[in-house]
C-alpha cells in the first residue's frame, strides 16, 4: 500500500506554498520563518510533539487565523480569504465539529445545499453516496451525539469531501481512536488519495498513520524552532538530527 | 521524627492535622523525616509528606526525608520526594489601584470587543441584501417557534398574574375616593406603556436569550463555528442574523398578547373584588387608553429583541475553553440583558415623556 519513496519531481504542481510564515498571536511568536509547499496528489504530514503548535499551523493554513508574516499560498489562488466565499479545500476538524443540531445526512449536505443551486433531493443523493464513501451508509439520520468516535471522524470526512474539494485539511484524523479503527482511517485516506487523486494535509503525532499515509513530512519543533526536518518519513528515521531521530524511534511521546 | 506503620489518604486528614501541631511555632532548624517504619504508603499521603516538608522549608526548617524503604522509593521519586525542598513564594496580591486599573482593562478590551460584533452583524445585514442565502433564514420560523409560541404560556400566566396584583393593590387605594372603575385606567395604562414590554423581554430573556448563549457557546468550543468558516459561511450572518430577526419579530407579538392578558388580571379583580361590572370595565379601559400607549410598549419591544438577540449573540461568540466557559457566557448574557432592559425604558421613558409623547 505504501508508495515507493520518491522525491517530487520539481515540475509538479504545488497545492499549498507556504512563504516564510510566522504564526503566533501579538507578540507571542510561535513559530518563525516557516516555508514548505505541498505537491497535487500528495499526501502530506505536519509531524510534531503535543504542544509544539502543529494544530495551530493548520488553522493559520485554512485563514482562520491571520499570520504575522509571510503567505499561504492555495491552488495558486493567493492567501486565503474565508469571507469571500467557497474556499478551495475541505477541512476535517480534530473532534469532528459536525454540527449537534443537525443529522449527520443534513451535516454532509449543508455545504451543498450552500453553494450549489441543487434541488434537495439531487442534493441528498450526493450527500448518501459521500456518507457511503467513507463506510456510514446507515447514519443518515442519525444525530451525530449517537456516533462512535471513529463513525464521527467518518462523518467529518464526509462533509468535508460534500463539495468535491481538491484539497484536504486533517486535524489528527485518527487520534484517540483504537488501533483496528485508526488503521481504518488510515486506509481511507490512502484510499481517497489513491482514487480521487486528493491532496491531503494531515496534522497527526500518530507514528503508525505517519508511516502509513504519508509522502513527504515536515516535523516541527516543541520550542518553537520551526520546521527541523522536511522529507520522506522513512527516510527521516535515519536522520542525524537528535530531535528528528527521537521523534521517529519514540513516536513522539514525550 | 519517625512515621511507621500503614498510611492511606482515606485517613490521611488526622495525620496532617497532628503534622501540622507538630510543626506549629517551629524555628529555623533541622528535622529528619525517617520513614523506615513504613510498610504501606500511597501517593496522597507521599504528596502530603512532600507538601509538609515544603511549607517547614518556608519557616526556615530544613527538613530532610530519610531512610526511604526500598519498596516505596519509587513513588516517592515520582512526587518529587528526593528533591531539595522547593519554596514557592506566593503570588502577591493586587492592590487596590491595581485592581481597578485591571478591571478597566478589562471593560475596555470587552468594549472593543462588543464594538467589533456590532460592526460584524451590521456587515453581515449588508451582505444579505446582496446574498439572501448566506443568513440561514430557514431557520428562522423554528426560532419564532421556540422563542415566540413557546413562552406563550409563561408570558401570559405573568401577564396575569401583574395585571391582577396591579388591580387588587390600588382597589383598597380606589375605594376610599369611589373611583373604583378607574382600575381600569391604572391597569390599562401601567400595563401597555410598561409592564408588558419589560416583563415579556424579561421572560425572553431569560429564556431566548440564556437558550442563544448557550447554543452558539457550545458551537464556539466546539469548533462549530470554525467548520461553518472554512465552509466558506460567515457565522455571524449564520448564527446571528435569524436570531435577532426572531426576536424582532417575536417580542411585539408577545406584548400585544401581554397587553391583553393583563388587562384580562385588572378585570377580573374590578368584577371580583371593586363591583365593577366587565363592561364598564372594558368601556373605561376603551375610553382612558390611547392608542399610543399600546404603541409605545410596541415601540420599545423592538430594540428590546435587538438587544437581548445582540448580547446573547454576542457573549456566545466571546465563549472559548470548555463548558465552564458555556456556563459563564450563560450568565452572562442574562445579567447583562436585564441591566440593558431596564437602561433602554428608562431611556425611552425619558425620551418619549421629553418629545412629548
Amino acid at each position: 500500500m505504501n508508495a515507493a519513496p520518491q522525491e517530487a519531481p520539481p515540475e509538479r504542481e504545488r497545492v499549498l506554498d507556504v512563504r516564510g510564515l510566522t504564526i503566533g498571536w501579538g507578540d507571542r511568536v510561535l513559530h518563525h520563518d516557516l516555508t514548505f509547499h505541498v505537491d497535487r496528489g500528495e499526501v502530506f504530514a505536519i509531524l510534531g510533539r503535543s504542544g509544539s503548535g502543529k494544530s495551530t499551523l493548520l488553522r493559520f493554513l485554512i485563514g482562520l487565523e491571520r499570520p504575522i508574516a509571510g503567505d499561504v499560498d492555495i491552488a495558486g489562488q493567493g492567501p486565503v480569504d474565508l469571507t469571500t466565499g467557497l474556499p478551495p479545500f475541505g477541512v476535517m476538524f480534530q473532534a469532528g465539529a459536525l454540527f449537534g443540531s443537525m443529522t449527520v445526512g443534513e451535516n454532509v449536505e449543508l455545504p451543498l445545499a450552500e453553494w450549489t443551486d441543487l434541488p434537495p433531493k439531487a442534493a441528498a443523493a450526493i450527500a448518501r453516496t459521500k456518507l457511503a464513501l467513507v463506510g456510514l451508509e446507515g447514519a443518515f439520520e442519525t444525530l451525530p451525539s449517537e456516533l462512535s468516535g471513529g463513525m464521527v471522524r467518518r462523518a467529518a470526512l464526509a462533509r468535508a469531501l460534500a463539495l468535491d474539494p481538491e484539497l484536504l485539511f486533517l486535524d489528527e484524523p485518527s487520534a484517540g481512536l483504537d488501533p483496528i479503527t485508526a488503521k481504518e482511517i488510515d486506509d481511507l485516506i490512502r484510499t481517497l488519495n489513491e482514487s480521487l487523486g486528493l491532496t491531503c494535509i494531515v496534522v497527526t503525532h500518530e507514528l503508525e498513520s505517519i508511516f502509513a499515509i504519508a509522502d513527504r513530512c515536515i516535523v516541527l519543533d516543541d520550542r518553537g524552532g520551526g520546521i527541523v526536518a522536511e522529507g520522506d518519513p522513512r527516510a527521516l528515521r535515519e536522520s542525524t538530527d537528535p530531535r528528528v531521530r527521537e521523534f521517529f524511534t519514540r513516536g513522539g511521546r514525550g | 521524627m519517625r512515621l511507621s506503620g500503614t498510611f492511606r489518604t482515606t485517613d490521611a486528614a488526622r495525620a496532617w492535622d497532628e503534622l501540622h501541631a507538630a510543626f506549629a511555632g517551629a524555628g529555623p532548624g533541622e528535622l529528619a523525616l525517617d520513614l523506615s517504619g513504613v510498610e504501606r504508603i500511597d501517593g496522597g499521603v507521599i504528596a502530603l509528606i512532600v507538601a509538609a516538608r515544603d511549607e517547614l522549608a518556608a519557616l526556615g526548617v530544613n527538613a530532610r526525608i530519610v531512610s526511604t524503604p526500598e519498596h516505596v522509593r519509587p513513588l516517592f521519586e515520582l512526587y518529587g520526594g528526593l528533591e531539595e525542598a522547593s519554596v514557592r513564594a506566593p503570588r502577591p496580591a493586587l492592590g487596590p489601584i491595581e485592581a481597578i486599573g485591571d478591571v478597566a482593562v478589562r471593560w475596555a478590551a470587552a468594549t472593543r470587543v462588543a464594538v467589533i460584533f456590532l460592526a460584524e452583524v451590521a456587515s453581515a445585514f449588508v451582505s444579505l441584501l446582496r446574498r439572501p442565502r448566506s443568513a440561514h433564514l430557514k431557520e428562522v420560523p423554528w426560532l419564532v417557534q421556540r422563542a415566540g409560541f413557546d413562552a406563550l404560556p409563561i408570558v401570559s400566566l405573568i401577564s396575569f398574574l401583574v395585571g391582577f396584583v396591579m388591580g387588587y393593590q390600588s382597589a383598597r387605594q380606589l375605594e376610599r375616593f369611589g373611583a373604583n372603575v378607574y382600575v381600569a385606567d391604572l391597569v390599562g395604562i401601567s400595563i401597555t406603556r410598561e409592564l408588558a414590554p419589560l416583563m415579556t423581554a424579561i421572560i425572553v430573556a431569560g429564556r431566548s436569550g440564556a437558550a442563544f448563549a448557550a447554543e452558539i457557546s457550545t458551537m464556539k468550543v466546539s469548533d462549530e463555528v470554525d467548520a461553518l468558516r472554512v465552509m466558506g459561511l460567515r457565522p455571524i450572518a449564520w448564527l446571528v442574523v435569524p436570531r435577532l430577526l426572531a426576536l424582532v419579530l417575536v417580542l411585539p407579538i408577545l406584548v400585544l398578547v401581554s397587553d391583553v392578558i393583563g388587562i384580562a388580571g385588572g378585570l377580573v379583580v374590578a368584577v371580583m373584588s371593586l363591583d365593577v361590572s366587565a363592561s364598564a370595565y372594558l368601556l373605561e379601559t376603551r375610553r382612558g387608553l390611547v392608542p399610543w400607549d399600546v404603541g409605545q410598549g410596541l415601540v420599545k419591544s423592538v430594540p428590546f429583541g435587538l438587544a437581548i438577540a445582540l448580547i446573547a449573540c454576542q457573549q456566545g461568540f466571546a465563549a472559548s475553553g470548555g463548558a465552564e466557559s458555556v456556563g459563564r457566557r450563560t450568565t452572562t448574557t442574562v445579567v447583562t440583558c436585564l441591566f440593558a432592559l431596564v437602561l433602554l425604558d428608562a431611556a425611552f421613558t425619558f425620551t418619549f415623556r421629553m418629545l412629548g409623547l
